[in-house]
Protein backbone atom coordinates (compact mmCIF):
# COMPACT_ATOMS: atom_id res chain seq x y z
CA UNK A 1 0.00 0.00 0.00
CA UNK A 2 1.25 3.41 -0.91
CA UNK A 3 1.27 5.91 1.11
CA UNK A 4 -0.07 9.43 0.38
CA UNK A 5 1.92 12.31 -0.62
CA UNK A 6 2.40 15.52 -2.05
CA UNK A 7 4.40 13.29 -4.56
CA UNK A 8 1.66 10.78 -4.89
CA UNK A 9 -0.95 13.05 -5.83
CA UNK A 10 1.00 14.85 -8.54
CA UNK A 11 2.30 11.19 -10.21
CA UNK A 12 -1.26 10.25 -10.11
CA UNK A 13 -1.98 13.71 -11.69
CA UNK A 14 0.19 12.94 -14.65
CA UNK A 15 -1.06 9.52 -15.29
CA UNK A 16 -4.55 9.99 -15.68
CA UNK A 17 -5.30 9.36 -11.83
CA UNK A 18 -5.51 5.47 -12.95
CA UNK A 19 -2.74 4.18 -10.45
CA UNK A 20 -4.13 4.65 -7.65
CA UNK A 21 -4.33 1.45 -5.13
CA UNK A 22 -7.30 0.26 -3.43
CA UNK A 23 -7.99 2.12 -0.08
CA UNK A 24 -8.56 -0.91 1.94
CA UNK A 25 -9.24 -4.42 1.13
CA UNK A 26 -12.36 -6.13 0.88
CA UNK A 27 -11.71 -9.31 2.87
CA UNK A 28 -13.75 -12.70 2.86
CA UNK A 29 -14.69 -13.72 6.81
CA UNK A 30 -12.20 -16.50 8.19
CA UNK A 31 -13.52 -18.69 10.65
CA UNK A 32 -11.41 -17.72 13.93
CA UNK A 33 -9.57 -14.59 14.67
CA UNK A 34 -7.45 -13.49 17.79
CA UNK A 35 -9.89 -10.44 18.28
CA UNK A 36 -13.36 -9.46 17.01
CA UNK A 37 -14.98 -6.28 16.93
CA UNK A 38 -18.25 -5.92 15.92
CA UNK A 39 -19.28 -2.71 14.19
CA UNK A 40 -17.17 -0.70 11.49
CA UNK A 41 -17.73 2.89 13.16
CA UNK A 42 -15.23 5.35 13.61
CA UNK A 43 -15.21 4.11 16.78
CA UNK A 44 -15.01 -0.08 16.48
CA UNK A 45 -12.13 1.22 13.34
CA UNK A 46 -10.35 2.79 15.63
CA UNK A 47 -10.07 0.17 18.01
CA UNK A 48 -8.87 -2.65 15.23
CA UNK A 49 -6.31 0.25 14.45
CA UNK A 50 -4.82 1.01 18.07
CA UNK A 51 -4.85 -3.02 19.01
CA UNK A 52 -2.82 -3.27 15.93
CA UNK A 53 -0.42 -0.21 16.51
CA UNK A 54 -0.14 0.45 20.21
CA UNK A 55 -0.51 -3.51 21.02
CA UNK A 56 1.18 -5.12 18.25
CA UNK A 57 -1.85 -7.54 18.15
CA UNK A 58 -2.66 -9.86 14.27
CA UNK A 59 -5.48 -11.55 13.78
CA UNK A 60 -7.89 -8.66 13.98
CA UNK A 61 -11.69 -8.56 12.12
CA UNK A 62 -14.22 -5.47 12.30
CA UNK A 63 -17.81 -6.37 11.04
CA UNK A 64 -19.85 -4.08 9.46
CA UNK A 65 -23.68 -5.14 9.29
CA UNK A 66 -23.80 -2.12 6.12
CA UNK A 67 -20.79 -0.41 4.45
CA UNK A 68 -18.22 1.39 6.30
CA UNK A 69 -18.94 4.41 7.61
CA UNK A 70 -22.70 4.27 6.82
CA UNK A 71 -24.13 4.70 10.41
CA UNK A 72 -23.54 7.38 12.73
CA UNK A 73 -20.34 7.87 11.40
CA UNK A 74 -22.00 9.59 8.64
CA UNK A 75 -24.62 11.02 10.78
CA UNK A 76 -23.46 13.71 12.73
CA UNK A 77 -22.71 17.65 12.92
CA UNK A 78 -18.59 16.72 13.34
CA UNK A 79 -17.84 18.45 16.05
CA UNK A 80 -14.77 17.85 17.84
CA UNK A 81 -14.47 19.72 21.40
CA UNK A 82 -13.27 18.89 25.23
CA UNK A 83 -15.33 21.29 27.06
CA UNK A 84 -16.22 18.55 29.72
CA UNK A 85 -16.07 18.58 33.63
CA UNK A 86 -16.39 15.21 35.13
CA UNK A 87 -13.24 13.52 36.62
CA UNK A 88 -12.64 10.81 33.90
CA UNK A 89 -14.69 12.43 31.11
CA UNK A 90 -12.29 15.39 31.36
CA UNK A 91 -9.35 13.31 30.88
CA UNK A 92 -10.96 11.36 28.09
CA UNK A 93 -12.20 13.57 25.89
CA UNK A 94 -8.66 16.02 26.33
CA UNK A 95 -7.17 12.88 25.06
CA UNK A 96 -9.54 12.40 22.29
CA UNK A 97 -8.69 16.13 21.17
CA UNK A 98 -4.72 15.68 21.71
CA UNK A 99 -5.22 12.21 19.20
CA UNK A 100 -7.37 14.57 16.87
CA UNK A 101 -4.92 17.60 16.32
CA UNK A 102 -2.14 14.82 14.62
CA UNK A 103 -4.63 12.48 13.62
CA UNK A 104 -4.05 13.34 9.66
CA UNK A 105 -0.27 12.18 9.96
CA UNK A 106 -0.51 9.03 12.58
CA UNK A 107 -3.09 7.66 9.52
CA UNK A 108 -1.06 9.44 6.62
CA UNK A 109 -5.09 10.31 5.75
CA UNK A 110 -6.65 14.16 5.64
CA UNK A 111 -9.06 13.80 8.05
CA UNK A 112 -9.53 17.82 7.36
CA UNK A 113 -9.51 18.31 11.19
CA UNK A 114 -10.26 22.33 11.62
CA UNK A 115 -9.67 23.85 14.56
CA UNK A 116 -12.04 27.12 14.47
CA UNK A 117 -12.86 27.32 17.43
CA UNK A 118 -15.89 25.88 19.46
CA UNK A 119 -17.77 29.40 20.62
CA UNK A 120 -21.04 28.88 23.43
CA UNK A 121 -22.97 31.40 23.43
CA UNK A 122 -23.84 33.07 27.43
CA UNK A 123 -27.11 35.14 27.99
CA UNK A 124 -26.84 35.98 31.62
CA UNK A 125 -24.30 36.16 34.64
CA UNK A 126 -25.29 33.38 36.31
CA UNK A 127 -24.53 31.49 32.39
CA UNK A 128 -21.37 33.67 32.83
CA UNK A 129 -20.39 32.14 36.04
CA UNK A 130 -21.40 28.87 35.39
CA UNK A 131 -19.15 28.81 32.20
CA UNK A 132 -16.26 30.38 34.14
CA UNK A 133 -16.71 27.28 36.17
CA UNK A 134 -17.02 24.74 33.40
CA UNK A 135 -13.82 26.13 31.87
CA UNK A 136 -11.71 26.85 34.65
CA UNK A 137 -12.07 23.44 35.06
CA UNK A 138 -11.19 22.26 32.14
CA UNK A 139 -7.84 24.91 32.42
CA UNK A 140 -6.75 23.08 35.58
CA UNK A 141 -6.66 19.74 34.02
CA UNK A 142 -4.79 20.64 30.74
CA UNK A 143 -7.55 21.77 28.21
CA UNK A 144 -8.12 25.31 27.04
CA UNK A 145 -10.82 27.45 27.58
CA UNK A 146 -11.80 31.35 27.45
CA UNK A 147 -14.26 33.40 28.46
CA UNK A 148 -15.20 36.33 25.53
CA UNK A 149 -16.85 39.61 26.38
CA UNK A 150 -19.36 40.86 23.65
CA UNK A 151 -16.94 42.80 22.30
CA UNK A 152 -14.44 40.37 21.39
CA UNK A 153 -17.99 38.54 20.35
CA UNK A 154 -18.49 40.83 18.16
CA UNK A 155 -15.50 40.95 16.65
CA UNK A 156 -15.13 37.29 16.06
CA UNK A 157 -18.34 36.55 14.92
CA UNK A 158 -19.73 40.38 13.57
CA UNK A 159 -23.46 38.81 12.52
CA UNK A 160 -24.87 37.16 15.31
CA UNK A 161 -28.28 38.64 16.66
CA UNK A 162 -27.17 41.10 19.27
CA UNK A 163 -30.03 43.10 19.41
CA UNK A 164 -30.62 43.87 22.88
CA UNK A 165 -34.42 42.78 22.43
CA UNK A 166 -33.41 39.78 21.70
CA UNK A 167 -35.43 37.24 23.92
CA UNK A 168 -32.48 35.85 25.15
CA UNK A 169 -30.14 38.92 24.11
CA UNK A 170 -26.24 37.80 23.85
CA UNK A 171 -23.92 39.23 26.85
CA UNK A 172 -20.86 37.08 25.36
CA UNK A 173 -19.22 33.22 25.05
CA UNK A 174 -17.02 30.32 26.87
CA UNK A 175 -15.03 30.23 23.75
CA UNK A 176 -12.49 26.78 23.40
CA UNK A 177 -10.07 27.75 20.64
CA UNK A 178 -8.57 24.32 20.07
CA UNK A 179 -12.27 22.33 19.19
CA UNK A 180 -13.27 22.09 15.91
CA UNK A 181 -14.93 20.10 13.56
CA UNK A 182 -13.61 17.21 10.85
CA UNK A 183 -14.34 15.52 7.67
CA UNK A 184 -16.43 12.57 9.13
CA UNK A 185 -16.25 10.09 6.09
CA UNK A 186 -12.32 10.75 5.99
CA UNK A 187 -11.93 9.92 9.38
CA UNK A 188 -13.66 6.25 8.56
CA UNK A 189 -11.81 5.88 5.52
CA UNK A 190 -8.67 7.08 7.37
CA UNK A 191 -8.98 4.41 10.13
CA UNK A 192 -10.38 1.81 7.88
CA UNK A 193 -6.95 1.81 5.43
CA UNK A 194 -4.68 2.53 8.72
CA UNK A 195 -6.34 -0.52 10.12
CA UNK A 196 -6.20 -2.47 7.23
CA UNK A 197 -2.54 -1.57 6.54
CA UNK A 198 -2.02 -3.05 10.02
CA UNK A 199 -3.50 -6.38 8.62
CA UNK A 200 -7.17 -5.84 10.11
CA UNK A 201 -9.98 -7.60 8.10
CA UNK A 202 -12.72 -5.06 7.69
CA UNK A 203 -15.68 -7.30 6.63
CA UNK A 204 -18.69 -5.08 5.01
CA UNK A 205 -22.10 -6.50 4.77
CA UNK A 206 -21.61 -9.06 7.76
CA UNK A 207 -24.60 -8.63 10.39
CA UNK A 208 -24.57 -10.16 13.92
CA UNK A 209 -27.91 -12.22 14.03
CA UNK A 210 -26.95 -14.45 17.09
CA UNK A 211 -24.38 -14.85 19.85
CA UNK A 212 -23.33 -18.37 20.91
CA UNK A 213 -21.86 -18.61 24.90
CA UNK A 214 -20.17 -21.34 26.16
CA UNK A 215 -21.07 -20.72 30.34
CA UNK A 216 -19.73 -17.79 30.84
CA UNK A 217 -17.91 -16.81 27.41
CA UNK A 218 -18.58 -16.27 24.26
CA UNK A 219 -17.47 -18.84 21.51
CA UNK A 220 -18.79 -17.59 18.45
CA UNK A 221 -21.02 -14.93 16.20
CA UNK A 222 -23.62 -16.24 13.63
CA UNK A 223 -23.50 -13.46 11.48
CA UNK A 224 -25.00 -12.84 7.55
CA UNK A 225 -21.68 -14.26 6.04
CA UNK A 226 -21.57 -17.39 8.08
CA UNK A 227 -20.11 -18.34 11.50
CA UNK A 228 -17.41 -16.42 12.80
CA UNK A 229 -15.39 -17.31 15.97
CA UNK A 230 -12.96 -15.07 18.42
CA UNK A 231 -10.68 -15.45 21.76
CA UNK A 232 -12.15 -12.19 22.24
CA UNK A 233 -14.96 -10.41 21.20
CA UNK A 234 -15.95 -6.42 21.45
CA UNK A 235 -19.22 -4.92 20.65
CA UNK A 236 -19.15 -1.28 19.28
CA UNK A 237 -22.58 -0.76 17.91
CA UNK A 238 -24.40 2.67 19.81
CA UNK A 239 -27.48 2.88 18.92
CA UNK A 240 -28.20 -0.88 18.58
CA UNK A 241 -26.20 -2.06 21.50
CA UNK A 242 -29.28 -3.33 23.61
CA UNK A 243 -30.32 -5.90 20.51
CA UNK A 244 -26.42 -6.99 20.85
CA UNK A 245 -26.39 -7.23 24.48
CA UNK A 246 -29.50 -8.95 24.30
CA UNK A 247 -28.34 -12.15 21.55
CA UNK A 248 -25.67 -12.87 24.01
CA UNK A 249 -28.26 -13.29 26.57
CA UNK A 250 -27.50 -10.69 28.54
CA UNK A 251 -30.84 -8.71 29.43
CA UNK A 252 -31.09 -4.93 30.19
CA UNK A 253 -28.83 -2.26 30.08
CA UNK A 254 -28.50 1.38 31.67
CA UNK A 255 -29.24 2.57 28.04
CA UNK A 256 -32.06 3.53 25.95
CA UNK A 257 -32.13 4.03 22.14
CA UNK A 258 -33.13 7.68 21.02
CA UNK A 259 -32.86 9.32 17.40
CA UNK A 260 -31.01 12.92 16.74
CA UNK A 261 -31.08 14.91 13.71
CA UNK A 262 -29.13 16.90 12.02
CA UNK A 263 -29.38 19.60 8.99
CA UNK A 264 -27.57 21.22 5.56
CA UNK A 265 -28.40 23.83 3.84
CA UNK A 266 -27.28 24.98 0.33
CA UNK A 267 -23.75 25.40 0.00
CA UNK A 268 -23.06 29.53 0.60
CA UNK A 269 -19.87 31.65 0.67
CA UNK A 270 -18.12 31.88 3.89
CA UNK A 271 -19.84 33.29 6.71
CA UNK A 272 -19.30 31.01 10.09
CA UNK A 273 -15.91 30.48 10.51
CA UNK A 274 -16.64 28.83 14.34
CA UNK A 275 -18.91 26.24 15.96
CA UNK A 276 -21.26 28.25 17.43
CA UNK A 277 -23.37 27.09 20.50
CA UNK A 278 -26.84 28.28 21.46
CA UNK A 279 -28.45 26.79 24.75
CA UNK A 280 -30.79 28.88 26.53
CA UNK A 281 -34.16 28.37 27.99
CA UNK A 282 -34.87 25.12 26.38
CA UNK A 283 -33.41 25.48 23.57
CA UNK A 284 -30.11 23.94 22.22
CA UNK A 285 -28.44 24.56 19.41
CA UNK A 286 -25.23 24.50 17.25
CA UNK A 287 -23.96 25.09 14.36
CA UNK A 288 -20.82 25.13 11.70
CA UNK A 289 -20.17 25.87 8.03
CA UNK A 290 -18.66 22.82 6.00
CA UNK A 291 -15.75 23.22 3.85
CA UNK A 292 -18.27 22.72 0.44
CA UNK A 293 -20.45 25.70 1.97
CA UNK A 294 -23.27 24.16 3.37
CA UNK A 295 -24.29 25.22 6.88
CA UNK A 296 -24.23 22.06 9.02
CA UNK A 297 -26.83 22.22 12.19
CA UNK A 298 -28.39 20.27 14.96
CA UNK A 299 -30.35 20.43 18.26
CA UNK A 300 -32.29 18.03 20.90
CA UNK A 301 -33.36 14.91 20.23
CA UNK A 302 -36.60 14.14 19.01
CA UNK A 303 -38.05 13.51 22.59
CA UNK A 304 -38.95 10.23 22.06
CA UNK A 305 -37.56 7.05 22.03
CA UNK A 306 -36.81 5.36 18.49
CA UNK A 307 -34.63 2.77 16.06
CA UNK A 308 -35.92 4.54 13.14
CA UNK A 309 -33.34 6.30 11.18
CA UNK A 310 -35.62 9.17 10.01
CA UNK A 311 -36.15 12.01 12.10
CA UNK A 312 -39.40 14.03 12.99
CA UNK A 313 -41.01 17.52 11.23
CA UNK A 314 -41.42 18.93 14.93
CA UNK A 315 -37.44 19.21 15.59
CA UNK A 316 -37.05 20.50 12.24
CA UNK A 317 -38.94 23.66 12.81
CA UNK A 318 -37.64 23.88 16.88
CA UNK A 319 -34.07 24.17 15.12
CA UNK A 320 -34.97 26.18 12.63
CA UNK A 321 -36.26 28.98 14.71
CA UNK A 322 -33.03 28.31 16.64
CA UNK A 323 -30.79 29.19 13.33
CA UNK A 324 -33.04 32.11 12.70
CA UNK A 325 -32.95 33.84 15.96
CA UNK A 326 -29.15 33.55 16.61
CA UNK A 327 -28.44 34.07 12.53
CA UNK A 328 -31.21 36.10 11.20
CA UNK A 329 -29.31 36.23 7.87
CA UNK A 330 -30.25 32.35 7.00
CA UNK A 331 -33.96 33.00 7.18
CA UNK A 332 -34.10 32.45 3.51
CA UNK A 333 -31.49 29.93 2.91
CA UNK A 334 -33.03 26.33 2.23
CA UNK A 335 -32.34 23.18 3.75
CA UNK A 336 -30.92 20.75 1.85
CA UNK A 337 -30.97 17.42 3.49
CA UNK A 338 -31.69 16.66 7.15
CA UNK A 339 -31.19 12.92 8.48
CA UNK A 340 -31.57 11.39 11.53
CA UNK A 341 -28.99 8.79 13.74
CA UNK A 342 -30.33 6.19 16.44
CA UNK A 343 -28.16 7.30 19.66
CA UNK A 344 -27.60 4.80 22.42
CA UNK A 345 -28.51 7.65 25.29
CA UNK A 346 -27.18 6.27 28.36
CA UNK A 347 -28.18 6.73 32.28
CA UNK A 348 -26.40 9.70 32.95
CA UNK A 349 -25.43 10.80 29.48
CA UNK A 350 -21.64 9.10 29.58
CA UNK A 351 -20.14 6.52 28.19
CA UNK A 352 -19.05 2.93 28.55
CA UNK A 353 -16.05 0.96 28.07
CA UNK A 354 -15.82 -1.95 30.11
CA UNK A 355 -15.81 -5.78 30.80
CA UNK A 356 -19.11 -7.36 30.66
CA UNK A 357 -20.55 -10.21 32.37
CA UNK A 358 -19.01 -12.49 29.97
CA UNK A 359 -15.12 -13.11 30.39
CA UNK A 360 -14.20 -12.30 26.71
CA UNK A 361 -16.56 -10.13 25.93
CA UNK A 362 -15.86 -6.31 25.97
CA UNK A 363 -18.46 -3.65 25.49
CA UNK A 364 -18.21 0.27 23.77
CA UNK A 365 -21.68 2.00 24.36
CA UNK A 366 -23.45 4.58 25.70
CA UNK A 367 -22.57 7.35 23.29
CA UNK A 368 -25.12 9.74 23.65
CA UNK A 369 -24.30 12.93 21.73
CA UNK A 370 -20.59 12.56 21.84
CA UNK A 371 -19.45 9.98 19.40
CA UNK A 372 -17.87 11.64 17.21
CA UNK A 373 -15.77 13.75 19.45
CA UNK A 374 -14.58 11.13 21.16
CA UNK A 375 -14.20 8.39 18.66
CA UNK A 376 -9.92 8.48 18.92
CA UNK A 377 -10.01 8.18 22.88
CA UNK A 378 -12.48 5.58 22.54
CA UNK A 379 -10.64 3.42 19.90
CA UNK A 380 -7.14 4.04 22.22
CA UNK A 381 -8.96 3.16 25.65
CA UNK A 382 -11.03 0.07 24.20
CA UNK A 383 -7.94 -1.48 22.61
CA UNK A 384 -6.31 -1.14 25.69
CA UNK A 385 -8.89 -2.76 27.74
CA UNK A 386 -9.44 -5.91 25.27
CA UNK A 387 -5.34 -6.18 25.13
CA UNK A 388 -4.70 -5.72 28.19
CA UNK A 389 -7.78 -6.81 29.96
CA UNK A 390 -8.08 -3.91 32.59
CA UNK A 391 -9.21 -0.53 32.23
CA UNK A 392 -7.02 2.21 32.38
CA UNK A 393 -7.22 4.94 35.69
CA UNK A 394 -8.94 7.33 33.26
CA UNK A 395 -11.92 5.42 31.97
CA UNK A 396 -12.18 3.65 35.21
CA UNK A 397 -15.39 4.73 36.71
CA UNK A 398 -16.56 4.11 32.23
CA UNK A 399 -18.18 0.81 33.52
CA UNK A 400 -22.25 -0.53 34.06
CA UNK A 401 -21.21 -1.22 37.70
CA UNK A 402 -21.32 2.74 38.27
CA UNK A 403 -24.99 3.27 38.91
CA UNK A 404 -25.40 0.87 42.11
CA UNK A 405 -21.91 3.00 43.16
CA UNK A 406 -23.37 6.11 42.91
CA UNK A 407 -20.78 7.25 40.86
CA UNK A 408 -22.96 8.90 38.74
CA UNK A 409 -21.05 10.69 35.52
CA UNK A 410 -24.10 13.14 34.80
CA UNK A 411 -22.43 16.26 32.99
CA UNK A 412 -25.69 18.18 32.63
CA UNK A 413 -26.75 17.06 36.37
CA UNK A 414 -30.53 15.97 34.48
CA UNK A 415 -30.44 12.53 36.30
CA UNK A 416 -31.77 9.23 34.99
CA UNK A 417 -33.81 10.42 32.14
CA UNK A 418 -31.92 9.14 28.84
CA UNK A 419 -33.20 11.47 26.93
CA UNK A 420 -32.63 14.65 28.65
CA UNK A 421 -28.88 13.90 28.26
CA UNK A 422 -28.27 15.79 24.71
CA UNK B 1 -45.23 13.34 13.34
CA UNK B 2 -46.85 10.68 15.09
CA UNK B 3 -50.41 10.63 15.67
CA UNK B 4 -51.63 9.47 18.88
CA UNK B 5 -55.29 8.71 19.62
CA UNK B 6 -55.89 10.00 22.84
CA UNK B 7 -58.68 8.12 25.07
CA UNK B 8 -60.08 11.48 26.41
CA UNK B 9 -59.19 13.88 23.65
CA UNK B 10 -58.94 12.13 20.28
CA UNK B 11 -56.22 11.82 17.66
CA UNK B 12 -53.53 14.32 18.49
CA UNK B 13 -49.82 14.98 17.05
CA UNK B 14 -47.43 13.72 19.39
CA UNK B 15 -45.92 16.75 19.56
CA UNK B 16 -48.92 17.86 22.19
CA UNK B 17 -47.29 15.06 24.06
CA UNK B 18 -44.47 14.49 26.67
CA UNK B 19 -42.79 11.04 26.19
CA UNK B 20 -42.64 9.60 29.39
CA UNK B 21 -40.49 5.82 29.07
CA UNK B 22 -40.64 1.91 29.53
CA UNK B 23 -44.45 1.59 30.79
CA UNK B 24 -43.53 -1.71 32.16
CA UNK B 25 -41.18 -0.59 34.73
CA UNK B 26 -42.87 -1.00 38.04
CA UNK B 27 -41.38 0.67 40.81
CA UNK B 28 -40.37 -1.17 43.84
CA UNK B 29 -41.84 -0.48 47.34
CA UNK B 30 -39.65 2.48 49.33
CA UNK B 31 -38.42 0.05 51.63
CA UNK B 32 -36.89 -2.29 48.88
CA UNK B 33 -33.81 -3.35 48.53
CA UNK B 34 -31.17 -1.04 46.91
CA UNK B 35 -30.71 -3.38 44.05
CA UNK B 36 -34.17 -3.53 43.29
CA UNK B 37 -34.76 -0.06 42.96
CA UNK B 38 -31.27 -0.06 40.83
CA UNK B 39 -32.99 -2.41 38.35
CA UNK B 40 -35.95 0.10 38.56
CA UNK B 41 -34.25 3.32 37.76
CA UNK B 42 -31.60 2.36 35.48
CA UNK B 43 -31.82 -0.61 33.88
CA UNK B 44 -33.77 -0.68 30.57
CA UNK B 45 -34.86 -3.62 27.95
CA UNK B 46 -35.08 -0.99 25.28
CA UNK B 47 -37.62 -2.74 22.96
CA UNK B 48 -36.34 -2.70 19.35
CA UNK B 49 -40.19 -3.66 18.46
CA UNK B 50 -44.12 -3.25 19.89
CA UNK B 51 -43.36 -1.80 23.54
CA UNK B 52 -45.65 -0.30 25.94
CA UNK B 53 -44.72 3.33 27.16
CA UNK B 54 -46.23 6.02 28.87
CA UNK B 55 -46.75 9.52 27.23
CA UNK B 56 -48.34 12.41 28.78
CA UNK B 57 -50.84 14.48 26.62
CA UNK B 58 -49.32 17.96 28.37
CA UNK B 59 -50.71 20.08 26.48
CA UNK B 60 -54.17 18.41 26.01
CA UNK B 61 -55.95 16.97 28.88
CA UNK B 62 -52.85 16.73 30.89
CA UNK B 63 -53.35 12.21 31.96
CA UNK B 64 -51.27 9.97 31.39
CA UNK B 65 -51.82 7.19 28.73
CA UNK B 66 -50.39 3.89 28.15
CA UNK B 67 -49.06 3.59 24.20
CA UNK B 68 -48.18 0.15 22.78
CA UNK B 69 -46.21 1.23 19.95
CA UNK B 70 -43.73 -0.32 17.48
CA UNK B 71 -40.34 2.24 17.90
CA UNK B 72 -39.05 0.45 14.70
CA UNK B 73 -41.88 1.62 12.49
CA UNK B 74 -43.94 4.24 14.87
CA UNK B 75 -47.00 2.21 14.27
CA UNK B 76 -49.37 2.66 17.18
CA UNK B 77 -51.12 -0.41 18.43
CA UNK B 78 -53.77 0.64 21.26
CA UNK B 79 -53.74 3.18 23.71
CA UNK B 80 -55.43 3.19 27.11
CA UNK B 81 -55.40 5.72 30.25
CA UNK B 82 -52.47 4.82 32.95
CA UNK B 83 -54.89 4.93 35.43
CA UNK B 84 -56.38 1.32 35.67
CA UNK B 85 -60.04 2.72 37.33
CA UNK B 86 -60.37 5.62 34.35
CA UNK B 87 -59.59 2.67 32.04
CA UNK B 88 -62.09 0.49 33.65
CA UNK B 89 -64.63 3.66 34.16
CA UNK B 90 -64.21 4.62 30.18
CA UNK B 91 -64.64 0.38 29.24
CA UNK B 92 -68.37 0.83 31.42
CA UNK B 93 -69.19 4.45 29.75
CA UNK B 94 -68.66 2.74 26.17
CA UNK B 95 -70.40 -0.50 26.64
CA UNK B 96 -73.24 1.79 27.97
CA UNK B 97 -73.00 4.82 25.82
CA UNK B 98 -76.55 5.78 27.14
CA UNK B 99 -75.45 5.92 30.81
CA UNK B 100 -75.09 3.57 33.58
CA UNK B 101 -77.62 0.43 32.97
Amino acid sequence: MKRYSAWSVFFNGLTGQRNWDRAWRDSEPRREYDIVIVGAGLHGLATAFYLAKNHGLGNIAVLEKGWLGGGNAGRNTTIVRSNYMMPGNRAFYEHSLKLWENLSHELNFNVMFSQRAHVSLLHSPAARDSAARRYNTMRLTGADGELWDLATLKRNIPHLNYSPDARFPITGAAVQPRAGTARHDAVAWGYARAADQCGVDIIQNCEVTGVTRDGGQVTDLHTSRGLIGGKKIGFAVAGNTSRLWRMAGLGKLPIETHKLQAFVSEPLKPLLDQVVVFGVGGTHFYISQSDKGGMVFGGDLDWYKSYAQRGNLPLVQDVSECATSILPCLGRVRLLRHWAGVMDMSMDGSPFICKTPLTNLYLNAGWNYGGFKASPASGWYFADLIANDRADPVIANHNLQRFEQGINLDERGAGPDPKLHG
Amino acid sequence: MIRIPCPFCGTRDHSEFSYGGDATVIYPPLDAAATDWIEAVFQRDNIDGVQFESWQHLHGCRMWIIVERDTCTHEILSVRPADDAIARALTIASAHPGGPA
